[in-house]
């Protein structure tokens, strides 16, 4: 992560915030911005949940991802959600090596 | 709510670092960005292997959000041209919800600032906090601890995807960016979901035909924005 991504990332994002107050945006534009926020985290998700570069990453990593799933729809506190992660993966990398 | 912010600046923090970042990464982004969510899209995409402009776009798209937030509030950044520049610079979903709240015009602002500062204070103590302890860490992979960037990502966006207009551009995105991602790129992919927008500003434009036939300019905006996403 070079230096000149995140001031260029830390210029715009202060465009958005010191232009916001002054920009009514229509309705439907603000609800097209909230949607696209979700969508490309939810692809960042997936994507870093089930490939490594262009390749698959193998089953542990998804394995563990879904667990965290699981407990966030129990709504259980998100330490124990991103801990169960990790530690599924590492259990099943432990038993099936190359997981 | 500053205890759940700190545990997702730790996060970050040592997610960063274990993914073979400098330790200055997170903590010069996070002072300077401070916007967890784009901080972690912006990191998701460099740690996948993706480019800078991936990264700094991903994050921008995300930061884009706070364009709405800030009109929402926008009474409670006015002042000297400095105070609106540091207000600016705190506006978080969690201090935009909290003003929310609050009518009285006194108390929204004092809302807004305390909100702000102890949030700036939490979230950039803490990853540096993340990137220290990240730095002991050995083998990250036996640890499982991969695993971990998109658990936080997948408990983050969860709540969002109760409405079922955003769950379903959710779904057609990701099918989009894993598809596409043994072929293009890294980084790449994840900015191609975006794809699944396509049919929600569809319908977000046909609804604007029918209540205002004879306006035309923001449906034009729609269109244009429609096609930088694609």
């Amino acid at each position: 992560m070079p230096v000149y991504a995140i001031a260029l990332l830390a210029a715009g994002t202060l465009g958005f915030r010191l232009a916001g107050p002054m920009i009514n945006l229509p309705e439907r534009l603000s609800t097209l911005l909230t949607v696209a926020a979700a969508v490309l985290l939810v692809a960042l998700t997936v994507t870093a949940a089930f490939t490594e570069g262009h390749d698959f990453a193998g089953w542990a990593r998804p394995a563990g991802v879904l667990v965290a799933g699981g407990l966030a729809l129990r709504r259980a506190p998100f330490p124990v959600i991103v801990i169960a992660a990790a530690v599924t993966t590492a259990a099943i990398r432990a038993v099936m090596p190359g997981a | 709510m500053c205890a759940a912010d700190a545990i997702v600046g730790m996060s970050f923090g040592a997610i960063c670092v274990s993914g073979g970042l400098d330790w200055w990464v997170p903590v010069l982004m996070s002072l300077a960005v401070f916007a967890g969510g784009a901080q972690f899209a912006a990191v998701g995409v460099v740690l996948g292997g993706g480019g800078a402009v991936a990264a700094v776009v991903a994050g921008l798209v995300l930061n884009a959000r706070l364009l709405p937030f800030g009109f929402a509030i926008a009474d409670v950044l006015r002042g000297p041209w400095w105070q609106r520049l540091a207000g600016a610079h705190l506006l978080t979903d969690e201090g935009v919800a909290f003003v929310l709240q609050q009518e009285d015009p006194k108390a929204r602002r004092s809302v807004y600032w305390l909100c702000g500062i102890a949030l700036f204070t939490v979230w950039n103590v803490s990853v540096v906090a993340g990137a220290v302890a990240g730095q002991a860490i050995g083998d990250t992979g036996a640890l499982g601890l991969d695993a971990m960037f998109p658990a936080v990502l997948l408990a983050l966006v969860l709540p969002s995807l109760k409405d079922g207009t955003t769950r379903n551009a959710a779904v057609c995105g990701a099918v989009v960016a894993v598809a596409a991602a043994p072929f293009l790129p890294a980084g790449l992919p994840v900015l191609l979901s975006l794809l699944g927008l396509l049919p929600v500003a569809r319908t977000l434009l046909r609804k604007e035909t029918r209540e205002e036939p004879r306006r035309e300019t923001p449906a034009k905006t729609l269109e244009e924005n429609n096609e930088k996403v694609s």
